[in-house]
């Protein structure tokens, strides 16, 4: 039994890795919080289950033209909006986000309606047991796809120039402006990935959870996830995401029920206390 | 001969203030320009004017015949102007090696990179040991060379140095001015030296720009400028008797 939880609690902790890392990435280069990270993964779902069901495409193609969708939408939003808030203090920018995830949800609202949607399942009920453990064809699709999503962003992090130009952004503008890195072009792409990130989680959750135009607001349970492992850290993000979905699985077993919906923030209020900065955030150097 | 860099009549304000007004300024192609001047006097203005970081309100600034005056910074840096800010301003958390592939990321012929990278490795053999390290962790003379070596691998015409000797020993300061004159020597890169330690940068430069309160007060040849006056009284501290003797001000009758 309490194996069988860890399983299925770490298919959920991706999908709060995926969403947090989303939020760390944008907030990494651009000092901003987005709100709407929730939203974006719900629009994910929403286009995807579009494409499957409305225009009866095959999963894998579904995923790839849906993460494709978002990660466009998340350029022109940058391009339209977010570029013309540039220099603005950071509390508007944050008051949009908030903003712009309720007129998302309304949006999806009217073209969706405010049904709630099964997303088809592509394995049926398959499943795998691994010792006395069963663990649904799912939530290891879930797992690898979150693992090779995370090892890609890490590549590309690490060894591509714009990856480094990125994490180059993040520490120091300034800088970066001088080595003729356009930083238009870094805040672009990074709210095109964070998107992207969205869609993903918002396909992988849609099978574990139902489709809704308000399922965005699990994104403020990957919040806890993102500060939790030190906002602004990538690695951060997933062990945070993992240690919410793990605990509150586990919760949900061995505690009260009403426990398993606040554990997050019970966690999240006990690790800030020990340790304000997360996991692995490092404390704000003074520069000199 | 056109100069390399043309800067003519330059206002720039920060906010209401004005920063500087009407400055005019000619850097030679092959030369060390240095500007000196007191705090305040608007030396890292005219650097952050010409890579692009301020707009000017009025004049103009031409490099190689082009206006770059309202240019994007990186689009200054494109066109083969490299900064070196005041305060190295370094990756912190990219390594030692990752920071200098930043330099590099205008250039488009990768293929010669591994050789400028040895190179710049030949001018700082220090930035070779520690090429795996966090930039962060590097001392203040170590993180000079790095800005230094960055800025190299964007292969740039016109180098600008703001205070290259801020917060270094004087030993450092030696080696680093010495490493400026080497790569103006053997690279033939044009450097314009913004600095307030006058004697290291009269001795490294040809040419000079003296700036007080935004205004450019003097300019000459570096000899000429070590020989003048008030440049040695004010700027070297070179003491010599005047003809008002050594007091220049009446002492103040205290009153107790």
């Amino acid at each position: 039994m309490f194996l069988q939880q860890i399983a299925s609690g770490l298919a959920l902790g991706c999908v709060y890795a995926l969403i947090a890392l989303g939020f760390v990435l944008i907030y990494k280069a651009t000092e901003v919080v987005n709100f709407a990270q929730g939203e974006f993964m719900m629009l994910g779902a929403f286009v995807a289950l579009s494409l499957m069901t409305g225009a009866k495409l095959p999963f894998f193609l579904t995923i790839f033209l849906a993460v494709m969708i978002m990660g466009v939408f998340g350029m022109v939003l940058e391009r339209m909006v977010m570029r013309r808030l540039v220099g603005e203090p950071i509390f508007a920018l944050v008051m949009f986000t908030i903003g712009l995830s309720i007129f998302l949800r309304s949006i999806a609202g009217m073209v969706w309606s405010t049904d709630t949607f099964k997303f088809p399942t592509v394995f049926g009920k398959s499943f795998t047991q691994i010792g006395s453990v069963t663990i649904s064809s799912m939530d290891i699709l879930v797992v690898s796809i979150t693992a090779a999503l995370v090892i890609i962003l890490y590549l590309f992090f690490k060894f591509t120039d714009i990856g480094i130009a990125m994490e180059a952004t993040s520490q120091n503008q300034f800088a970066s402006f001088l080595m003729g890195i356009s930083v238009e072009r870094v805040f672009n792409l990074i709210w095109a990935i964070s998107a992207m990130v969205a869609a993903v989680a918002g396909i992988l959750l849609a099978p574990i959870l139902f489709i809704h135009k308000d399922m965005g607001f699990i994104g403020l349970k990957a919040f806890p996830a993102a500060v939790l492992g030190g906002f602004g850290s990538i690695p951060g993000a997933i062990v945070g995401g993992l240690i919410i979905g793990l605990s509150e699985n586990l919760a949900g077993v061995f505690l009260p029920a009403w426990v398993k919906d606040v554990f997050a923030y019970i966690i999240l209020i006990a690790v800030l206390m020990v340790r304000p900065e997360g996991i692995f955030g490092i404390q704000e150097k003074k520069r000199v | 001969m056109e100069p390399l860099l043309k800067v003519r009549n330059i206002e720039t304000y920060y906010g209401p203030v004005i920063a500087i007004k009407g400055i005019s300024l000619d850097v030679e192609d092959g030369l060390i320009v240095a500007i000196l001047g007191a705090n305040g006097a608007g030396k890292t203005t005219i650097l952050r004017t010409i890579s692009g970081f301020i707009e000017p309100e009025k004049g103009t600034i031409e490099f190689m015949g082009r206006r770059i005056d309202g240019m994007k910074p990186d689009h200054v840096v494109k066109q083969g102007i490299a900064h070196i800010p005041e305060g190295r301003e370094i990756f912190p958390d990219l390594t030692v090696g990752e920071n200098l592939r930043m330099g590099a990321y205008t250039r488009k012929d990768r293929y010669n990179l591994t050789g400028d990278m040895d190179q710049v490795m030949g001018y700082f053999p220090v930035l070779r040991e520690r090429w795996k390290q966090h930039a962060g962790f590097l001392s203040g003379g170590e993180q000079q060379m790095l800005a230094i070596g960055r800025a190299l691998l964007a292969r740039p015409k016109l180098l600008l140095m703001d205070e290259p000797s801020l917060g270094l020993s004087p030993i450092l300061v030696r080696d680093i001015f010495e490493i400026i004159r080497r790569i103006n020597r053997e690279e033939g890169t044009t450097i314009l030296l913004v600095e307030q330690n006058a004697r290291a940068a009269l001795t490294t430069a040809q040419y000079g720009y003296i700036l007080e309160v935004g205004r450019v007060v003097m300019d000459d040849t570096a000899e000429e400028l070590m020989e003048n006056e008030d440049v040695k009284e004010f700027y070297l501290g070179i003491q010599k008797e005047s003809i008002r003797g050594s007091r220049r001000w009446r002492r103040k009758k205290l009153w107790r």
